[in-house]
């Protein structure tokens, strides 16, 4: 039973680890259909910004946001400069914004070294609760809340504002946004610049948690993808339900069924695809 | 804009150069050189086995380094732990490819566009995590090294690099000749009459789906077959060469060269395998430049060298108003 618990717990907290990312890359390839290989890599600049805050005597909050807006002004300028005339074409997308990804994985690998490291979290943040026999470290815990504040935020800006109206607008249909007054050109920048908000925000806050390390961008990205396309492009109740799906299939595939892990994860989310090709909630 | 710059028949000299030079050079480079060339020949097998489905049924897959990846597992299990020979192993991967491909094709064709990349995306993940975990089998992250050169009980030993390499080039010239023959049959330009309008086709009463279907297959087939090769060259496979960088690698070199020709993407493959190599010689920096190619590529020539070339020839944008 304790096992049990256990797994689930670090399934949900894994899970809320990728809806962070997961979030942020539904934002841009779900609701603005631009697949975006450059995710994973606002994942590992958003850690490793956050950790040189660290270094130079910043402390976690800090850290956290301003890794978060430095990979803002990074997705920005990557939209504005190529992605906003790719609309349509998946190839050029795929191709251009994996030019990026190898690039940034090599000046990261340039200023920061190939060496790990771990974001130090703050006293209030480390230790664990116990009990009985089971082990809940708090920084876990903290995930799990930050994901689901974020979650209630996105959703409450989506649906209930008027900005999120715009956005949803722009999305579904760029003209007719245009044509009542909308600054698509603004919209759908803020909208590119959230969702690389997100994964810089799930970088650093994952640095505390599994580290900021060379590699991380590419290990992350297709776990990001299949949370999106298992849950459905574009739909947030998606994003969240695909995220702990393949948290909690993920750690109990590794637990129960070492050699056939992955397996176990890509497999189920592939066998969804076939059935429903647009995912458990995506629109057609 | 200059029309006619060259003359009609230069791209048909020009090739003939290219394919003469591929079969009497080698002899006569640096054995570095010779490396790089049959590592070319075998990557161009492999983005001509691409550009069937990218080119041709116009889809772009996210997931053919699996192909790759079944045919040199084939090869790397069976030929170290079984004493496997050539053919064997060469029948194995083709048909373990074409058998997968058959699976993942019921899958994968449901979608198209973006969601046929996330379907095959996902589909390539499956192969490589089992290569990444199912290590008893695998053996993981260690990957299978000790894979020796193929005997075919042929006077020469393809241990040698001068003989592997032109065992490659044969390869080479069958697989080119099979999907030549393939994308110019009516089948092939069926193809690309899906390609150009899916609802016209299907009005016209072709079975859009099997046609796609069965390029698909061709494709993952082939894709094998140029894993086959690709571990016999390495003598070394590894779950990175089935990673998700692998597959964009591959598609890179289709749309390099220019899609839906076979001879681009095989130039494109030439093409990231010198520069790869050569420019990791003079710098640690070759990512940043690679990075650069992915996103030239896309923003000087969209349309790939070949169709940049072709506009050029002809001074026509019709062609590529594709």
């Amino acid at each position: 039973m304790d096992f049990w618990i256990s797994q689930l717990f670090n399934g949900v907290s894994y899970g809320a680890l990728l809806f962070l990312l997961a979030g942020g890359l539904s934002l841009i390839f779900g609701m603005m259909r631009i697949v975006n290989m450059t995710h994973g890599s606002y994942y590992l600049l958003g850690g490793y910004v956050a950790l040189t805050v660290i270094w130079r005597g910043g402390n976690f909050v800090l850290a956290v946001l301003v890794g978060a807006l430095a990979i803002a002004a990074v997705g920005i300028g990557e939209w504005n400069a190529f992605l906003k005339r790719l609309s349509g074409q998946e190839l050029g997308q795929v191709l251009t914004t994996m030019g990026f990804a190898l690039i940034f994985q090599d000046l990261a690998l340039l200023i920061w070294g190939g060496d790990p490291y771990t974001i130090p979290v703050p006293a209030v943040l480390s230790g664990a609760y116990t009990v009985g026999q089971l082990y809940f470290p708090v920084y876990r815990i903290f995930i799990v809340a930050v994901a689901a504040l974020v979650a209630v935020v996105l959703w409450l800006v989506l649906e209930r504002t008027r900005i999120g109206a715009m956005m949803r607008a722009t999305v579904d249909d760029p003209e007719m946004a245009r044509g009542v007054g909308i600054n698509v050109y603004l919209i759908s920048m803020a909208v590119f610049a959230l969702g690389a908000t997100l994964a810089a925000l799930a970088g650093a806050v994952a640095g505390g948690f599994v580290g900021v390390y060379p590699g991380a961008d590419f290990e992350i990205l297709p776990y990001a993808f299949v949370v999106v396309i298992v849950g459905g492009m574009g739909s947030l109740k998606g994003a969240l339900i695909g995220s702990l799906m393949v948290g909690l299939l993920d750690n109990f595939g590794k637990a129960l069924f070492p050699e056939l892990s992955y397996f176990t994860l890509f497999a189920p989310m592939a066998a969804v695809l076939a059935v429903r090709p647009t995912g458990l909630f995506g629109r057609a | 804009m200059r029309r006619r710059a060259l003359a009609p028949g230069t791209p048909r000299i020009a090739i003939a150069i290219v394919f003469g030079l591929l079969a009497v050079s080698p002899p006569f480079v640096s054995s570095f050189l010779q490396a790089l060339l049959t590592q070319a020949v075998i990557s161009a097998i492999l983005a001509m086995s691409l550009d069937v489905v990218l080119g041709y049924i116009g889809l772009a897959s996210l997931g053919h380094a699996a192909y790759l990846g079944l045919g040199a597992y084939s090869v790397g299990i069976l030929a170290t732990r079984h004493g496997a020979g050539f053919w064997v192993t060469l029948t194995v991967g083709v048909l373990l490819a074409t058998a997968v491909a058959a699976v993942f094709g019921l899958v994968a064709l449901r979608a198209t566009g973006v969601y046929f990349l996330m379907i095959t995306l996902a589909l390539g993940m499956v192969v490589w995590g089992l290569a990444h975990r199912w290590v008893s089998l695998t053996q993981g992250d260690n990957g299978i090294s000790g894979v020796p050169r193929p005997d075919l009980g042929l006077p020469w030993s393809f241990a040698h690099a001068i003989p592997f390499y032109y065992l490659v080039f044969t390869a080479f010239l069958v697989a080119f000749g099979v999907l030549r023959g393939i994308v110019r049959s009516p089948f092939g330009a069926t193809l690309v009459g899906i390609r150009e309008s899916e609802s016209r086709m299907r009005t016209l009463g072709y079975h859009v789906w099997l046609h796609k279907y069965i390029g698909f297959i061709i494709a993952g087939g082939v894709g094998g077959f140029a894993g086959v090769l690709w571990a016999y060259d390495n003598g070394f496979v590894s779950p990175a060469d089935l990673e998700l960088s692998t597959s964009v690698e591959i598609l890179l070199m289709v749309a390099l060269g220019g899609r839906g020709t076979l001879l681009g993407p095989a130039l494109g493959a030439g093409l990231i395998v010198f520069l790869k190599n050569l420019v990791s010689v003079y710098t640690q920096r070759w990512l940043l430049i690679l990075g650069a190619v992915y996103i030239g590529t896309i923003v000087y020539a969209p349309e790939g060298i070949v169709g940049a070339l072709r506009q050029w020839t002809k001074g026509e944008r019709a062609w590529a108003g594709r």
